[in-house]
């Protein structure tokens, strides 16, 4: 059976790479899923075809320029097009391409050089109350209690300091990443886990309770408002003089602003590929790979395992600080409550579920997650609501939907799809859904000993 | 009967209740002795003026003053860490494997013990109960929620860990922390989807919210509520059972030997997977007991209830020394103190820029600085108490 299906996939595969076949699939696919989300902006299968016209531009066999021709006019015209249409999309694919490059750099610490770190919202944390108190009026209020009142005052620094923060993110969490690194290289294995474990709590609990005795981050209440970056003035006219009769209505300033979170989250995201793929094949990262494997065997190749490790931490929190000021910015408002455990086990599960180690595996995995987070859950919690409004009732049991408890709410269900998502991955595949192309090397196709693809202790 | 009593090793019962009595005295002592330097250290400071404007005392008068309340509470918290400890402990010895699960064991615990007393009031046994009779129903909700967790330790253990037990360990870990999160969110379905709120409140009955006066310090009462004396007997026994049971009985002997070598217990003729089940249900039941406990001198429980207590308490097991039972119970009574001290003192002696709410963060920098520290713990790796 799996045979048979391999058989057939295969010569798919081979039918669509013949020729100038992939151009007209690819082609088609992407022009039948924008037609699709398109023409009923609600439907979730139509976005799903339109996610998977996007993904054929990179595994179908085009050349390059083709590739790199279609990848522009999709991620830099279409996206954007039906953002403005339906701006829950562009809020999807915002949230997957932040996802994303938070799951890459977490794959850098725990794919590339096998260090666990359940801490690591702590540093998307930090980026975000980086920007969070230095973009918002919150330095003005340092000795008052907590408030949410408007103010009056001016904002503490001109918006466009976003643009330099991105990189004093990027700074300030690679230190933090070198400080939690430091007294860890002593540590290995589960216990490394439960330090980082602790290392993010404390960060969420400095946030929580850092109001007071000078009120830094306004503890539980969050800081808001958090400042943009300045729209230019022109480009939004320009847009909409271009796209309104595409779109269907005038693009507003906040349609606008999510359309330019979304790209620069693009550029973030293209960024930390290209980083992540260039230290994959390059020294530093086989000399990670040989830690993850064997730290003695490694040192006795001349590997200053120390060294590299902190390397490790540093580059993947760096990931993570651009992108939490980028989300500060984007929400306008941080909390402490979106930086709990919970969300460093989500980025964790995007990991594991993509393949650790694998970049294509790790982006897939995020994709996945986010979409079942906040779109396929969502709709699921809508469908039972109505069921919930409906007469109708479960035949043989007699129940009636209206007495559902209002509890059951899918989207607050997220821990239990990942941790079954957790627990089954490790048992029945631990190299994820498309495991790194080393990995698979070592293993074989079948893979004697499954556990050894995950990170060794 | 006489030769039933005769094999009963009288040492292995007098020994931990010993190690218990020095490690309360102890720790208590020494945290005592510490607040008391550091009292001295705090007169004439901003924290001494408020606390002579505001209650007429000075810093010292204070401290001393409300140190026999603050120790109460902490060997009173410090069981119920350690006996939750003793279930990552014992898992630790055997499998060499942080059972992240143990804090969602602990919750289910709570909340069987919790439901089975709602049920009892809700049908009216409370209330006619008599003293007597509130015990007797603890003792209950005691006995149903060590099942609970006892039973679904073993239940996670067949499905999650035992598939892994030759991967290497972080994968193991991994699906762990997969189990604790499921087993958040099936709690709190089950709860919710009974009655609409995923929360539940212990019933209050019996003469459990009363306060005993222990003695009486010139026109100052110390005393101690009933229930945290339940919670240190209950506690106290079940640690001197756990005790006899791996250092007294045969299966205890076979507990240990699979924790030393697993292959070679097996040649001798030992259940090995038998072994560690068993392991799971003593560790779960004792987390579910401490689950109940911990309902009773709290009253109010979540799904995530297990989350900060489980931590705490795997806290308490590094620092005594993880895989050491006598460990965890002076990591757990250590800890205990520590967060009692630093939620009772730290607001009065920074004058409030730092309150009790950092008594969680407390725990964590403890964890941090033993793991990279002393990862041994306290007291280093006995090899022969392993288990």
């Amino acid at each position: 059976m799996k045979e048979l299906i391999k058989k057939n996939i295969q010569s798919l595969m081979a039918f669509l790479n013949r020729g100038k076949n992939p151009y007209f699939v690819c082609c088609g696919l992407i022009i039948l899923g924008f037609a699709l989300v398109y023409g009923s902006p609600r439907s979730i299968p139509g976005f799903l075809v339109f996610l998977f016209a996007g993904s054929s531009i990179y595994w179908l066999n085009l050349n390059r320029a083709a590739q790199l021709a279609l990848a522009v006019i999709f991620a830099v015209v279409l996206v954007p097009i039906l953002g403005a249409r339906n701006v829950f999309y562009l809020e999807v694919i915002f949230q997957i391409a932040v996802f994303s490059a938070l799951a890459l750099g977490l794959n850098i610490v725990v794919g590339f050089s096998g260090l666990l770190n359940f801490g690591y919202m702590a540093f998307y944390a930090v980026g975000a109350y980086l920007w969070a108190f230095f973009g918002s009026q919150q330095p003005y209020l340092l000795h008052s209690t907590v408030t949410t009142k408007a103010l009056n005052t001016p904002f503490f620094l001109a918006p466009d300091y976003f643009y330099l923060f991105i990189f004093l993110g990027v700074i300030v969490a690679a230190i933090l990443g070198l400080i939690l690194g430091l007294p860890v290289l002593r540590v290995r294995g589960d216990y490394l886990a439960v330090i980082t474990l602790a290392f993010g709590e404390i960060v969420r609990q400095l946030a929580n309770n850092l109001d007071k005795p000078l009120n830094f981050t306004n503890g539980p209440q969050g800081i808001t408002p958090i400042q943009r970056p300045t729209m230019p003035e022109g480009i939004l006219k320009l847009f909409n003089h271009i796209i309104q009769p595409v779109v269907g209505h005038r693009v507003t300033d906040n349609q606008a602003y999510n359309i330019l979170f979304y790209l620069i989250a693009l550029l973030v995201v293209i960024a930390v590929i290209v980083i992540t793929y260039r230290l994959d094949d390059s020294k530093v990262g086989r000399a990670w790979t040989a830690i993850r494997e064997d730290e003695l065997s490694a040192g006795a190749m001349g590997i200053n395992a120390n060294k590299l490790k902190l390397g490790a931490f540093a580059v993947g929190a760096s990931f993570a600080g651009a992108m939490g000021v980028l989300f500060a910015a984007s929400r306008t408002f941080v909390s402490p409550e979106t930086f709990t455990f919970l969300q460093s086990v989500g980025v964790l599960t995007m990991v594991i579920l993509g393949g650790i180690g694998s970049i294509t595996g790790v982006i897939v995995g995020a994709t996945v997650v986010t979409l079942l987070n906040i779109q396929v859950l969502q709709s699921f919690s809508l469908y039972l609501s109505q069921l919930r409004q409906s007469e109708s009732v479960i035949p043989i049991i007699g129940f009636h939907w209206k007495n559902l408890s209002n509890q059951l709410d899918p989207t607050k269900y997220q821990r239990l799809i990942f941790g079954v998502v957790l627990v089954l991955m490790m048992i029945y595949r631990p190299t994820g859904l498309l495991p790194a192309a080393r990995r698979k090397r070592e293993l074989g196709e079948d893979g004697g000993d499954a556990g050894k693809g995950a990170e060794n202790a | 009967m006489g030769k039933f009593m005769g094999s009963i090793n009288v040492r292995q019962i007098l020994l931990p209740i010993g190690q218990m009595a020095i490690f309360v005295v102890g720790a208590g002592a020494v945290c005592s002795v510490v607040m008391l330097v550091l009292a001295m250290l705090f007169r004439g400071s901003g924290a001494d003026h408020l606390l002579q404007t505001t209650q007429g005392i000075g810093i010292l008068g204070y401290t001393i003053n409300s140190l026999p309340q603050v120790l109460i509470d902490g060997v009173t918290i410090g069981f119920v860490y350690a006996a939750i400890a003793l279930g990552y402990t014992m898992v630790y010895g055997v499998l060499q494997f942080i059972n992240f699960a143990h804090s969602e064991i602990f919750a289910i615990g709570a909340f069987c013990g919790v439901e089975a007393l709602i049920a009892l009031n809700g049908a009216g046994h409370l209330v006619r109960a008599g003293v007597i009779g509130a015990f007797a129903y603890l003792a209950l909700a005691l006995l149903i929620g060590m099942c609970a967790s006892g039973g679904m330790a073993m239940l996670v253990e067949r499905v999650a860990y035992r598939p892994l037990r030759s991967s290497p360990t972080l994968v193991a870990l991994i699906s762990a922390i997969g189990v604790s999160f499921a087993l958040q969110d099936v709690i709190r379905l089950a709860e919710s989807l009974t009655t609409g709120q995923f929360y539940r409140v212990m019933p209050t009955f019996g003469n459990f919210d009363e306060r005993l006066t222990l003695f009486k310090v010139g026109s100052k009462i110390i005393d101690i509520q009933v229930k945290s004396v339940v919670v240190i007997v209950a506690a106290v026994v079940m640690l001197v059972a756990l005790n006899y049971l791996v250092g007294a009985t045969k299966v205890g002997k076979a507990i240990r030997a699979v924790a030393q070598d697993k292959n070679t217990a097996a040649l001798m003729g030992i259940n090995v997977n038998f072994m560690i089940s068993l392991t799971f249900l003593v560790g779960g039941s004792l987390g579910g007991a401490a689950g109940v406990m911990y309902a009773l001198k709290f009253t109010r429980i979540d799904p995530f209830v297990g989350f900060m207590p489980g931590i705490k308490a795997f806290a308490a097991a590094v620092l005594g020394g993880i895989g050491n039972l006598t460990g965890a119970l002076l990591g757990g009574m250590v800890l205990g103190m520590i967060e009692s001290f630093a939620g009772a003192y730290l607001g009065t002696y920074t004058m409030g820029a730092f309150g009790a709410e950092y008594k969680d963060m407390v725990a964590f920098l403890i964890l941090i600085l033993v793991i990279v520290f002393r990862p041994n713990g306290l007291l280093g790796e006995q090899v022969s108490q392993k288990a």
